[in-house]
C-alpha cells in the first residue's frame, strides 16, 4: 500500500471497482493485445452486469480500450469516441462460471492479427487482476512490467528467457508457469522489478519454440 | 507504514517533528522516493480537489437519475441565508453534496479514501482553508496527517464499504479529516488521534446499503455527516475533550463490528435502503 491509495487516485466517477477498475482492465487489454483494436467483444458477468450502467462500468471500459486514463473526462463519451476512431464494439451478459463478482470476458480483433482474449477482475479500490489469457489460466495484476511468454511445453525454455532478462540486469519479482498438457502450450508470467528493454523483446520474439511475446509496459 | 496513532505519537515526541512529517518520511522511505516529489504530489491532490470543486455542474444528473441537482439547492438556500447551520458549516454541506454528486455524475475527483466518500475531505478542507487563509502549503500538510490516519484505519481495519461497511468508508474519511483540521488548529499527534476518535466513534455501526448498488442514494447525503461530523469532533477535541477508549482501541473495534456486519449491509446493494420496497422498485428499474 501506498500513501496516494489512500488519498488519491484521481480518478473518475463513481466507483473505483466498477469504473476505475473498468478503464484499468480496458487498458491493460489495449497494452497486451498490442494492436489496433478493430473489434472488441466484451461479455460482463456478476456485479459488473447487475450495477454496471448505473457505474458507467461499460462506458469505462470501452474509454481504457481506447487508451484513456482513469482520470480522463472523456470517460462518459467514450461510445461516441469508438465510433469516430472506428473502434467497433458490442456489449453483452454472459455467465463466466465461478469468478469474481466483478468479472469481464473481453475479445480483441484486428484482421491482420491473432484475436486476444481476455478474463479479468476488479478486485477492489481500482486494483484489478487479470484471470486468464486465451483461455490459460493466468494471475497478474499489471502494476509491474510484466512479460509473458507463450512458448512450446518443452525443457529449458524458462531457462532461456530468465537467463536472458538476469544478463541484462532485469530483476524478477514474481514468475508464474502454466501450460493445458504436457508437451502442448505453455505461458511464462514474470513480473520484474525494471522494464525490458525492446531489443530484448525483440530477440525473444526470434528465439526457437517461443510462440507469442507479450509485454506490458508502465510506460507510456 | 504505520500500524497505530500511538506509534506515530511517539515518533512525533522522539524525533521532535510534527505528525504530518512522520509520515511523510516513512512514506518516502517506503516508496523510495524524494520528499520535494512526494511533497509535490499531495500538493496536486489538493489542487485536483479544489478544481473538482469548482468544476460542479448543477444541472447534471447522474445515470439513473437518482442523484444531481441538489447542490445547487443548499446553494441557493445558504445564499438565502436561511440555514439553521449558518454560511460556514453551510459551505460545507454544499461543497460535501457538490463533490458526491460529480462523482456520481463520473466527474474527475479524487478518491479520499474512496470514491463514495470523496466529498469529506474537500468539503472540510476547502471551506476551512477560504474561511482561516491557510496556506496551500499547510493544507498540503493537513493532506498528509489525513493520509496518515487513513492508513492506520487500514491497517487496522478497513477502507471499503465491502468489507466493512459505510462506517470504513464515510467513518475514515469524517476520522481523517477531523484529525487534519486539528493539526492545521495547531494541535499535536494527541489532539488529533482524539479528534479522528471521537469522529469515527459517531458512525461505528454504520451500513453499506447502497439502493441498486450505485454510489448515489444515500452515499452523497452521507457526505454531509461525515463532513460536519468531522467539523464537531474538531472542536470537541479541540477544546480538550477526548476519547475515553484510546484511539487505536475505537478502529479495532470499527473492525470487529464490521466483521461482525451481515453481508447484505456491505455494499451488496441488498439490505438496509437497498431492500426496502421503494429501492427494490428503483433497482428494477434502471437493471441493465
Amino acid at each position: 500500500m501506498n500513501i496516494f491509495d489512500i488519498v488519491g487516485p484521481v480518478m473518475v466517477g463513481p466507483s473505483s471497482s466498477h469504473t476505475a477498475g473498468a478503464v484499468k482492465i480496458g487498458l491493460i487489454s489495449r497494452k497486451l493485445f498490442g494492436n489496433k483494436i478493430q473489434k472488441a467483444k466484451i461479455e460482463f458477468s456478476g456485479s459488473f452486469l447487475a450495477t454496471g450502467k448505473g457505474h458507467g462500468t461499460d462506458k469505462a471500459l470501452v474509454a481504457g480500450l481506447l487508451g484513456m486514463a482513469v482520470d480522463d473526462e472523456d470517460i462518459p463519451k467514450s461510445f461516441e469516441i469508438a465510433k469516430e476512431k472506428g473502434v467497433e464494439f458490442t456489449i453483452q451478459g454472459a455467465d463466466l462460471g465461478d469468478v469474481h463478482p466483478n468479472t469481464v470476458r473481453i475479445t480483441l480483433e484486428n484482421d491482420n492479427a491473432k484475436p486476444l482474449e481476455i478474463v479479468a477482475s476488479s478486485i477492489g479500490g481500482g486494483r484489478i487482476q487479470v484471470n486468464e489469457l486465451d483461455k490459460i489460466m493466468v494471475n497478474f495484476c499489471g502494476d509491474a512490467p510484466t512479460l509473458i511468454v507463450h512458448n512450446v511445453d518443452k525443457p529449458g525454455h524458462v531457462a532461456e528467457v530468465t537467463s536472458l532478462l538476469a544478463h541484462e540486469k532485469v530483476n524478477l519479482s514474481t514468475m508464474q508457469l502454466y501450460r493445458k498438457e504436457r508437451g502442448g502450450n505453455a505461458v511464462m508470467v514474470i513480473e520484474c522489478d525494471e522494464e525490458i528493454p525492446d531489443h530484448v523483446l525483440q530477440f525473444l520474439c526470434h528465439m526457437n519454440g517461443i510462440l507469442k511475446v507479450t509485454y506490458l509496459s508502465l510506460e507510456e | 507504514m504505520f500500524e497505530s496513532l500511538e506509534e506515530i505519537i511517539s515518533i512525533e515526541k522522539e524525533k521532535n517533528i510534527s505528525f504530518w512529517e512522520c509520515i511523510i518520511e516513512d512514506d518516502c522511505k517506503e516508496n523510495d522516493i524524494s520528499r520535494e516529489k512526494a511533497f509535490e504530489k499531495m500538493a496536486n491532490m489538493y489542487k485536483v480537489m479544489k478544481q473538482a470543486d469548482a468544476n460542479y455542474d448543477d444541472k447534471l444528473y447522474s445515470q439513473s437519475g437518482l442523484v444531481g441537482t441538489d447542490g445547487k439547492k443548499i446553494h441557493d438556500a445558504r445564499e438565502r441565508g436561511e440555514l439553521l447551520c449558518g454560511d460556514f458549516i453551510g459551505r460545507v454541506i454544499e461543497r460535501a453534496i457538490k463533490m458526491a454528486e460529480s462523482n456520481a455524475c463520473m466527474k474527475r475527483i479524487v478518491a479520499a479514501p474512496t470514491a463514495g466518500s470523496c466529498g469529506v475531505m474537500p468539503a472540510v478542507f476547502i471551506t476551512i482553508q477560504e474561511e482561516k487563509g491557510y496556506s496551500d502549503e499547510e493544507m498540503t500538510k493537513a493532506m498528509y496527517v489525513a493520509a496518515g490516519i487513513g492508513e492506520v484505519i487500514a491497517n487496522r481495519a478497513f477502507l471499503a464499504g465491502a468489507a466493512g461497511g459505510c462506517q470504513a468508508e464515510i467513518g475514515s474519511a469524517s476520522s481523517m479529516a477531523a484529525g487534519a483540521l486539528c493539526f492545521l488548529r495547531g494541535g499535536d499527534g494527541t489532539m488529533i488521534a482524539h479528534a479522528a476518535a471521537l469522529a469515527m466513534k459517531s458512525v461505528l455501526g454504520l451500513a453499506c446499503d447502497p439502493v441498486a448498488g450505485l454510489v448515489e442514494v444515500p452515499c452523497v447525503k452521507r457526505n454531509v455527516m461525515g463532513a460536519v461530523n468531522a467539523m464537531t469532533a474538531s472542536d470537541m477535541a479541540f477544546s480538550g475533550i477526548q476519547s475515553k477508549i484510546p484511539p487505536d482501541e475505537v478502529f479495532d473495534a470499527m473492525r470487529t463490528i464490521g466483521r461482525n456486519m451481515p453481508d447484505d449491509i456491505k455494499e451488496t446493494g441488498k439490505g438496509g435502503l437497498a431492500g426496502t420496497p421503494t429501492g427494490i422498485k428503483i433497482k428494477e428499474q434502471i437493471a441493465l
